[in-house]
């Protein structure tokens, strides 16, 4: 009870350093210990194979997650603008990979100048200057039609609708979705100014804890997969374990957050179902596309995967986290 | 310059260099690889690791690269390129040819007796279908001459889809430069069979 009237007495600023230093602490601890595991000798047979290969998957994970912190600790440190960039630049990146890997013909290039060098930087602008009403139709309406129209003057009308429903998908996942993460910075909840750095850590902590829970449930249970040409390890009970998991959890940090507890319940479900099934969806694209992840080719081979694989729960989660939030609370 | 723009290219296309035939290791080398798009160039000096950048040089076709005083200044200051004229190249590549009339691999020559490697494009032009044209005769004449210099196949991916023939703005997409295991003209062995045996192995690095 002391610490937590200590950590009320605090202000908003010094709260959020105190829990980037949590944090940072956090996965100093787990990287120290993963250091020692990888140290430990391991047979050369096919399950020190395998746990070798757990290894390195953690270890990938474990260097996304310190990348997106320190993403997020730059960005917190150096104001709303510095972070929308930065959050523009992982767009930038997921976007690229998108494109990578679905093929596109000579006809689409003006477009896809278009999506990099018009669109992206146009919707975090937007972002940045808080125009909300503009923000979240830009690329549903206007980006919608535009796309299209540039790529019909480009006169090449093989597999039209394919080849710009590839391209709408990517701009919507990649630079829609990923936008509104840095848009929550922006909401102005009253008697909750300069805190809102703790709603995009809630989001992406509740959205991480439930891919992360769910992926080790669905190893621990091994139960019949849903959808087993689209993901081997999809299904619902361990769905429903990292859901219910991460959204409690979610509960439980409604101190930080303008919500009420149960409110931060709900939110947190919302975010989950979202970013889940927006995995699996992403899942699919890439089944689709005969690959295991969107990382660079050289990179699959090596088994570790690409941004894209990171963070695409959270590109679909943020924009449904984003519209319940403004919605509920009528901001 | 040379910086920013290393850095423009990784932004843009990663730029990412995968060696697996062969570690980049700092011997005099001929790279040779296949060829879609003048850019090409310019991937394969970006994917080179800093210490072996220096002491490579590219070969560049005189006439496009020569247009504008920039694209004369970037190969020559910052790529370090040796410049080829592509028609006379191109009509003493043909096989069968005496190379007694003046040989355009001149320069070639000339860069490798310096101890310098060199990025070849042996199709001599770009293509523009899924595989690469027949090559050249000028790898296997270089190969005879320089018996001492470790030929490694490259294949670089996604370049034309970068910026594609007539466009400015290049669009940021993936691309990797893939190096093989080098490869040796084997005693006895005909130019045409030593050639199409080079352009397999450029190809087969397309799946790896």
């Amino acid at each position: 009870m002391g610490m937590n009237q200590f950590l009320r007495g605090l202000s908003a600023t010094q709260q959020v350093g105190a829990l980037f230093l949590i944090v940072f602490g956090l996965l100093a601890i787990v990287s120290v210990a993963m250091v020692v595991l990888s140290l430990r000798e391991r047979g050369d047979d096919a399950a020190g194979e395998a746990r070798r290969n757990e290894l390195r998957y953690y270890n990938g994970l474990l260097r996304t997650s310190w990348l997106m912190v320190v993403v997020f600790w730059v960005g917190w440190a150096s104001g709303e603008r510095v972070a929308t960039v930065l959050f523009g630049i992982v767009s930038f990146f997921a976007l690229r990979e998108f494109i990578t890997l679905s093929p596109t013909r000579r006809g689409d290039h003006r477009s896809l100048v278009l999506a990099f060098f018009v669109v992206l930087p146009i919707q975090y602008a937007l972002v940045v200057s808080a125009h909300f009403d503009l923000f979240t139709v830009f690329i549903p309406v206007y980006v919608f039609l535009a796309i299209p129209v540039v790529s019909a003057l480009a006169d090449d009308p093989q597999r039209f609708l394919e080849r710009n429903a590839k391209l709408q998908w990517g701009i919507m996942v990649c630079v829609y979705g990923m936008s509104h993460v840095p848009a929550l910075l922006l909401l102005r909840f009253p008697g909750y100014e300069g805190k809102t750095a703790f709603l995009v850590f809630f989001l992406v902590f509740v959205v991480q804890t439930c891919m992360i829970v769910q992926h080790l449930a669905g190893r621990k249970l091994a139960r019949e997969p849903v959808a087993p040409h689209v993901s081997r390890s999809f299904n619902w009970q361990s769905w429903a374990i990292g859901v219910l998991v991460a959204s409690f959890l979610g509960g439980l940090l409604a101190g930080i957050t303008p919500f009420k507890p149960g409110q931060a319940l709900a939110m947190a479900v919302i975010a989950c179902v979202a970013g889940s099934m927006g995995h699996l969806v992403m899942k699919a694209l890439k089944r689709d596309r005969g690959i295991t992840n969107w990382g660079g080719e050289g990179k699959s081979v090596t088994g570790a995967s690409g941004l894209l694989d990171r963070v695409d729960a959270l590109c679909f989660s943020a924009p449904v986290f984003f519209h319940s939030v403004r919605w509920y609370f009528g901001l | 310059m040379s910086l920013f723009l290393l850095g423009l290219i990784r932004f843009l296309t990663g730029a990412q260099a995968r060696w697996y035939g062969c570690p980049p290791k700092a011997e005099q080398r001929i790279y040779f690889a296949n060829h879609q798009s003048h850019a090409d160039l310019v991937m394969i000096w970006a994917a080179l690791p800093e210490e072996l950048r220096s002491i490579t040089r590219p070969i560049a076709a005189k006439d496009y690269w020569t247009q504008t005083p920039f694209k004369q200044w970037i190969t020559t200051a910052v790529f370090n390129a040796i410049y080829v004229d592509r028609v006379r190249g191109q009509r003493s590549g043909l096989p069968g040819e005496s190379a007694a009339e003046q040989d355009p691999l001149e320069p070639l020559i000339e860069a490798l007796n310096n101890g310098d490697s060199i990025i070849l494009f042996p199709e001599g032009t770009r293509g523009n279908a899924e595989e690469p044209q027949p090559f050249k005769a000028g790898l296997y004449n270089l190969a005879q001459k320089f018996p001492g210099v470790v030929l490694v196949p490259a294949w670089i991916n996604n370049v034309q889809r970068v910026m594609p023939k007539g466009e400015v703005v290049p669009v940021p997409i993936l691309c990797s430069v893939t190096f093989g295991a080098p490869l040796q003209v084997e005693a006895g062995e005909e130019r045409r069979a030593f050639l199409d045996r080079a352009r397999a192995a450029v190809i087969a690095l397309r799946d790896v």
